[in-house]
């Protein structure tokens, strides 16, 4: 499989997606405006409550090419976060109150300055995640990160859609079920995912298919419990992630006819508890050039944040990035689906 | 009269049926609502067994509605077909249980 954008897909282009999510069809011009349901509940325009997590993307680069993927990430994608934007971030944080930097990508492990950032943002007492998809873990190039990882006390937050091969492998590729299971159990060895070691491993569930995902706690007792015994690896906690209708996944929604019951179901799953938590309030997204954006989702669909404040790492200003106006469209009733999704799982 | 007398968009219109017996269709939907919130079964077991029934009975919609729900509460495709095996284990079964009926008539009519 080949990125989107490696093969001159026209949904490659984040305004092709937006017109079709807001155009496509009788059924999709009808839907409400994400705007107006966030008006109807006193939230228009949705404003940040703080930053607690600086999120990087620190390129599309990836080793795998998954079905779903939302950043149309692959081997081929060459947009990379060099070391001067990283250097930019460090400046930003240090002195900044902000807790949490999420690691993300593609695989961020194959950016060449990653061990670099993670050291130097660790010695400054930053709690840091990184974002693996587990098979780049088995790796000659990177099997030596989980020690890594465990050195510097970083929080491993896995991409594992399902407890089953078969499901497994459809999203993300055939023999992905048994690497990422022997990453995992190489994550056990160090102690990862185990009571008391304080080295956490959670693991990310994303539905395979246009549904949504259903209860965290109970689809987490599964994962527990299958994956125990099926394997006898353990981890902390699984956060479930609703797949928004962008990129890739839109593509699958848009090839197998499900588009407009999924965009329905969306909408019609809409939470306002949920939308008061969405991750855009309390998260600010880096892109691999240094560009902000309110969340991962929206730079992908270079939906760049305000342009009342500040546009790049470079001009950092925590006050007035709390100021500003989260940008939206119909993509976001994703995130305010049901039980509410974000990085960090369900939000209510 | 339509070409086919099932349509997978009437499975959105149930609710619909309200409209010829509204208080009985409330009372219907409730119950049902209140049926597969949690309790001594997860909901994830309460699908696995709705999606078996809807096999038993050869409803489109309830495996349709069923299946869905058994991918969102996370069964695993492994359970969903051993739940549709339970069904056809006892459907096969009660045909089957039925050849002792049979039997005991034959040696009742033989020498």
């Amino acid at each position: 499989m080949k990125s989107l954008k490696a093969e001159a897909s026209s949904l490659a282009d984040p305004e092709e997606q937006l017109k079709i999510i807001n155009h496509h069809s009788a059924i999709i011009e009808e839907i409400p405006d994400f705007a107006d349901r966030l008006s109807d509940i006193n939230l228009f325009p949705l404003k940040p409550t703080g930053i607690d997590i600086f999120q990087m993307n620190v390129g599309y680069m990836c080793n795998m090419t998954c079905k779903h993927c939302h950043v149309d990430a692959g081997p081929g994608r060459d947009e990379i976060m060099t070391k001067e934007i990283f250097q930019y971030c460090l400046d930003a944080l240090d002195g900044s109150e902000i807790d949490t930097v999420d690691l993300t990508g593609g695989a961020p492990e194959m950016n060449p300055h990653f061990r670099w950032f993670v050291k130097e943002v660790s010695a400054m007492g930053k709690h840091v995640i990184v974002r693996s998809n587990l098979t780049i873990l088995t790796t000659n190039k990177y099997n030596g990160l989980p020690v890594f990882f465990k050195k510097h006390g970083v929080e491993v937050t896995c991409s594992l859609p399902f407890y089953s091969k078969y499901r497994t492998d459809r999203q993300r590729g055939k023999g992905t079920y048994q690497k990422s299971v022997e990453a995992l159990k190489a994550l056990n060895k160090l102690g990862y995912g185990k009571e008391d070691t304080g080295l956490m491993l959670n693991l990310v569930y994303n539905p395979v298919g246009a549904f949504l995902p259903g209860d965290q706690t109970e689809i987490e007792t599964q994962f527990k419990k299958e994956l125990k015994r099926k394997h006898n690896v353990v981890f902390n906690e699984l956060y479930t992630i609703t797949n928004l209708p962008i990129s890739r996944f839109l593509h699958f929604l848009l090839m197998s006819g499900n588009l407009d019951d999924y965009m329905e179901k969306l909408v019609q799953a809409f939470n306002p508890a949920a939308a008061e938590g969405v991750m855009c309030r309390n998260t600010i997204s880096v892109g691999w050039d240094g560009t902000l954006y309110d969340c991962d989702f929206n730079q992908m669909l270079e939906m760049k944040i305000s342009e009342h404040t500040v546009q790049h790492i470079r001009d950092f200003d925590e006050i007035s990035l709390n100021n500003r106006d989260i940008r939206i469209n119909q993509h976001c009733f994703g995130c305010t689906a049901g039980a509410g999704s974000s990085c960090g799982g369900a939000t209510t | 009269m339509d070409e086919s007398y099932y349509k997978t968009g009437d499975l959105k219109k149930f609710g619909n049926v309200r409209e010829f017996q509204e208080k009985l269709g409330d009372k219907f939907f409730d119950y049902y609502g209140e049926v597969f919130e949690e309790g001594a079964l997860t909901k994830r077991e309460k699908a696995l067994i709705a999606l078996a029934v809807a096999h038993a009975v050869q409803c489109p919609y309830c495996i349709d509605a069923y299946t869905t729900e058994s991918l969102e509460t996370g069964a695993s495709e492994e359970q969903m077909m051993e739940a549709v095996h339970v069904t056809t284990a006892i459907r096969g079964g009660a045909s089957l249980v039925h050849g002792v009926q049979m039997m005991n008539k034959v040696k009742d009519l033989s020498i």
